[in-house]
């Protein structure tokens, strides 16, 4: 029954979806606005109907009902509640429910929330949330019923693949998603206004915090993604440029690129027409990530469906939005006015030159996923792009894009000084180009170009502390005048200072665990002992152990450092009843210093086990990193100036500034 | 139905396989001589592992990336150059093999794109930012040629 009603709320959704997409634009026409606000109930219904869906699933999920199809393939009752939770998300038609109630969420809320914005940009993003919500919710109707019954109802489910049963890998896609979706929302203010045929940095306004949040939600997904494969994949890889890793690393490209142009366009009024199409390519390449992952076009650990009417299904919905969104650009484009002026020095300068190498960088990503796919279905003709490319296009473009972060929150809008800002940089660049030397000189092994990778990441957080101490006159004002200074700092300032820091960590993680990261295979027998980066382990053999869902062998590990007792780490292999298969858990130990990571392999012939240690020296860096980002967004997000519906301040428009320059 | 149901099971079967390797490379694979080793490791870690998706045979458990292992240490003993190790394995197994594509005609695209996007759209906004500041009329003076006009009135 609950099943039953499930589905039927998601065919009712999919009717309010298309009254939400159809009428506002027949209102506009008609120039009846009252029929154009019936998006916002519209909206608010679809999402109450999807979520109601999706609600039925989780019951369906929680209580272990067998008699629905979906969990019986995914699900099985001994499973641990968090997975019979995620398990919900971790097949692909739930996945897409979990999609749709994404897109309706944000839908409802512009709803909600949007009592100021003007009423007819309202109605059409209105719209065109309510076209994407209906052409996915017809997808998962047509091809993905998550509500299918099975007749008779099995006994118990077949399980959640066992990889995948892991915390951070249950919230990883509800944050992806969030991502992915988030955009959606610049798409369709992109999508609404040049369908209005006006744009102006209020627009921008409205986009920012959207997009903020959105990227702010792809950060820590991608990230969790990278933690969850760095701990459970067995050797600490933290990325593979994993065509299904690139499919999400595009559109956090693209958005970054996307929050950096809308501060120019709400700022200066400028890169208008640039912003649009950003936000429009944004969107896009997070249907593209959800068509790569979801179609099976990819075979990889993310592609759970195999199956071609899928794809084509997916393909059409891609086609007809990205296709009909660039359509409407090129026809509409033109009649949006040019924005101001700037001088190639000046805070618009640097932001252009981030959108370029970003932009770029997004391509070097687009074509090294997408061309042997193209080549293969065009030729026939099978090649592997792997890491060493993308190490050769990718990583070059973020050289100069670290070098260039700092000077940008330094130079003023319209023209602006470069030696100034490059002389309140000579203590950061002072503190990173010694860090550099320092790090040569004690540079045993390792890449020679690794020390200056380190001092890359010092330059940027050095960078960002210097935006903040020369915004606050630290070393030249009273302390109250500081403290005054500081208080009346926008946050958003402190967001974006936190933001840039918070790459510098990760880059210095990536650097110092890719550079010096140290490896030991081992044949050890009980009793045997091994040492590693100043650590020293005692191995004490393995013993059976019973879990919930799985039983597992565990090896005992003694560590000590300097004779002094550590931790235990018992890194294990689990065999999944249910599943009938396995997963290998790393003992990880993590300290200040790095992680120290240590893998059972397979029992061998005379009583030996082969044993994996590896030190990965500031690896937690990398998503420590991540998580500051994300902060930093957070922090942007609640500044009083772009929270939505604030008041507009006079300061913005405060300085005047003449026409021609 | 059916059919779409298997491949679906052994794709979930290859996504096992895929996550229970570690760095796959066993103790007794491992070459005495250090540097013979270290190149090993280098050479297979740019080689893909044919019946996985997307790891190379450094990565790989699969009995196929084992023998590719063993094979390139055998030529490694056998004293052949990195270059001829990586020629011998194309030989055997085609350029789907090589993690770093060849530069070649059905790759230009692949390897071009990149730089040609950068200079195209380095382009782009050098002509927008030309076109526009000639619309827009001349740029007033800065302060610095303001001075320096000013010097040169005065010196007359």
């Amino acid at each position: 029954m609950i099943a039953e009603i499930g589905h039927y709320a998601l065919i009712l959704a999919l009717g309010v979806a298309i009254v939400q997409a159809v009428l506002p634009l027949i209102g506009m026409r008609a120039r009846d606005p009252q029929l154009a606000a019936v998006a916002l109930p519209a909206s608010q219904l679809q999402f109450l109907l999807v979520g109601i869906a999706f609600i039925a699933l989780t019951t369906a999920f929680v209580t272990s009902d067998f008699s629905v199809l979906n969990v019986w393939q995914n699900s099985h009752s001994a499973k641990p509640l968090l997975y019979k939770f995620s398990g919900v998300w971790g097949n692909h038609e739930g996945s897409m429910v979990l999609w749709v109630l994404i897109l309706a969420l944000f839908g409802a809320a512009v709803a909600v929330y949007g009592s100021n914005l003007p009423k007819q940009l309202q109605a059409n993003v209105l719209a065109v949330q309510g076209a994407l919500a209906a052409a996915f919710l017809l997808f998962i109707i047509a091809t993905s019923n998550p509500f299918a019954r099975i007749d008779p109802a099995p006994f118990d489910g077949m399980g959640l693949n066992p990889v995948l049963q892991d915390p951070a890998l249950a919230f990883h896609p509800p944050f992806l998603y969030a991502g992915y979706v988030g955009f959606s929302m610049a798409f369709s203010f992109a999508v609404a206004a040049l369908i209005d045929g006006r744009i102006d940095a209020a627009w921008a306004r409205w986009v920012r915090p959207w997009t903020l949040a959105a990227w702010m939600c792809l950060t820590i997904g991608i990230a969790m993604g990278s933690w969850w494969a760095y701990y459970e994949l067995g050797w600490g890889g933290f990325w593979f440029w994993d065509p299904v890793e690139n499919a999400s690393f595009m559109p956090w490209l693209a958005g970054t690129a996307l929050l950096h142009s809308a501060l120019v366009m709400e700022k200066r009024d400028a890169l208008k027409v640039w912003t649009i199409l950003l936000a429009i390519i944004t969107f896009s390449l997070s249907l593209m990530g959800t068509f790569l992952v979801r179609s099976g076009v990819l075979t990889s650990v993310h592609a759970f469906a195999v199956d071609p009417a899928r794809g084509v299904f997916i393909l059409a919905i891609m086609g007809l939005f990205v296709g009909g969104a660039l359509a409407l650009f090129a026809w509409r484009a033109p009649l949006l006015s040019q924005g101001g002026l700037f001088a190639p020095i000046s805070r618009e300068g640097a932001l252009v030159l981030n959108n370029l190498l970003l932009t770029t960088a997004c391509a070097a990503v687009f074509v090294g996923t997408l061309y042997p796919l193209a080549l293969e279905a065009l030729t026939g003709e099978k090649i592997s792009v792997g890491p060493p490319f993308f190490n050769l296009t990718f990583v070059p473009l973020m050289i100069p894009l670290l070098i260039a972060v700092p000077f940008g929150p330094l130079l003023a809008w319209k023209r602006g000084d470069l030696p100034g800002a490059a002389q309140r940089l000579m203590a950061a660049a002072g503190i990173a180009l010694g860090v550099t030397v320092i790090m040569l000189a004690i540079n045993q092994r390792g890449p020679w170009l690794a020390p200056f990778g380190i001092g890359f990441g010092f330059w940027l957080i050095m960078g960002a502390a210097t935006e903040i101490s020369y915004r606050v006159k630290l070393f030249e004002a009273s302390g109250g005048e500081i403290w005054r200074r500081l208080r009346n700092l926008p946050r958003a300032a402190f967001g974006s200072a936190l933001a840039h820091a918070g790459l510098g960590l990760t880059v210095i993680g990536i650097v110092a665990t890719t550079a010096w990261g140290s490896e030991k295979i081992l044949a050890l027998k009980p009793g045997d002992t091994t040492d590693i980066a100043g650590y020293h382990l005692a191995f004490n053999g393995v013993a059976p152990r019973q879990g919930p869902n799985y039983s597992e062998r565990v090896a005992l590990f003694n560590v000590t450092r300097n004779g002094r007792e550590v931790i235990e780490l018992t890194p294990s292999k689990r065999e999944f009843m249910a599943e009938q298969s396995s997963t290998t858990e790393a003992g990880i130990y993590t300290s200040w210093r790095g992680d120290l990571y240590v893998v059972l392999g397979d029992a061998l012939k005379d009583g030996a086990y082969t044993i994996r240690v590896y030190f990965h020296p500031l690896v937690w860096l990398i998503w420590f990193g991540a998580v500051v980002m994300f902060i930093g967004g957070a922090v942007s997000l609640f500044d009083r100036r772009l929270r939505v519906g604030a008041p507009k301040r006079a300061e913005t428009k405060a300085a005047p500034v003449p026409a021609g320059e | 139905m059916r059919a779409a149901r298997t491949l679906a099971l052994l794709s979930l079967a290859l996504c096992f396989i895929a996550a229970d390797t570690g760095r796959a490379v066993q103790p007794d694979e491992v070459l005495q001589d250090q540097a013979l080793e270290a190149r090993a490791r280098a050479l297979s870690a740019g080689l893909r592992c044919l019946v996985c998706q997307n790891q190379s045979i450094d990565d790989s458990d699969a009995p196929l990336a084992k023998d590719l292992r063993l094979l390139v240490r055998e030529r490694l003993k056998a004293g052949d150059s990195d270059q001829e190790i990586i020629a011998f394995v194309v030989d055997r197994y085609g350029e789907f093999v090589l993690l770093k594509p060849k530069i070649a005609p059905h790759t230009w695209i692949l390897w071009f794109a990149t730089p040609v996007v950068l200079l195209l759209a380095l382009g782009l906004i050098v002509t927008n930012y030309r076109r526009r500041r000639a619309a827009a009329g001349p740029a007033p003076l800065s302060r610095n040629e303001e001075q320096h006009l000013k010097r040169l009135l005065d010196q007359n």
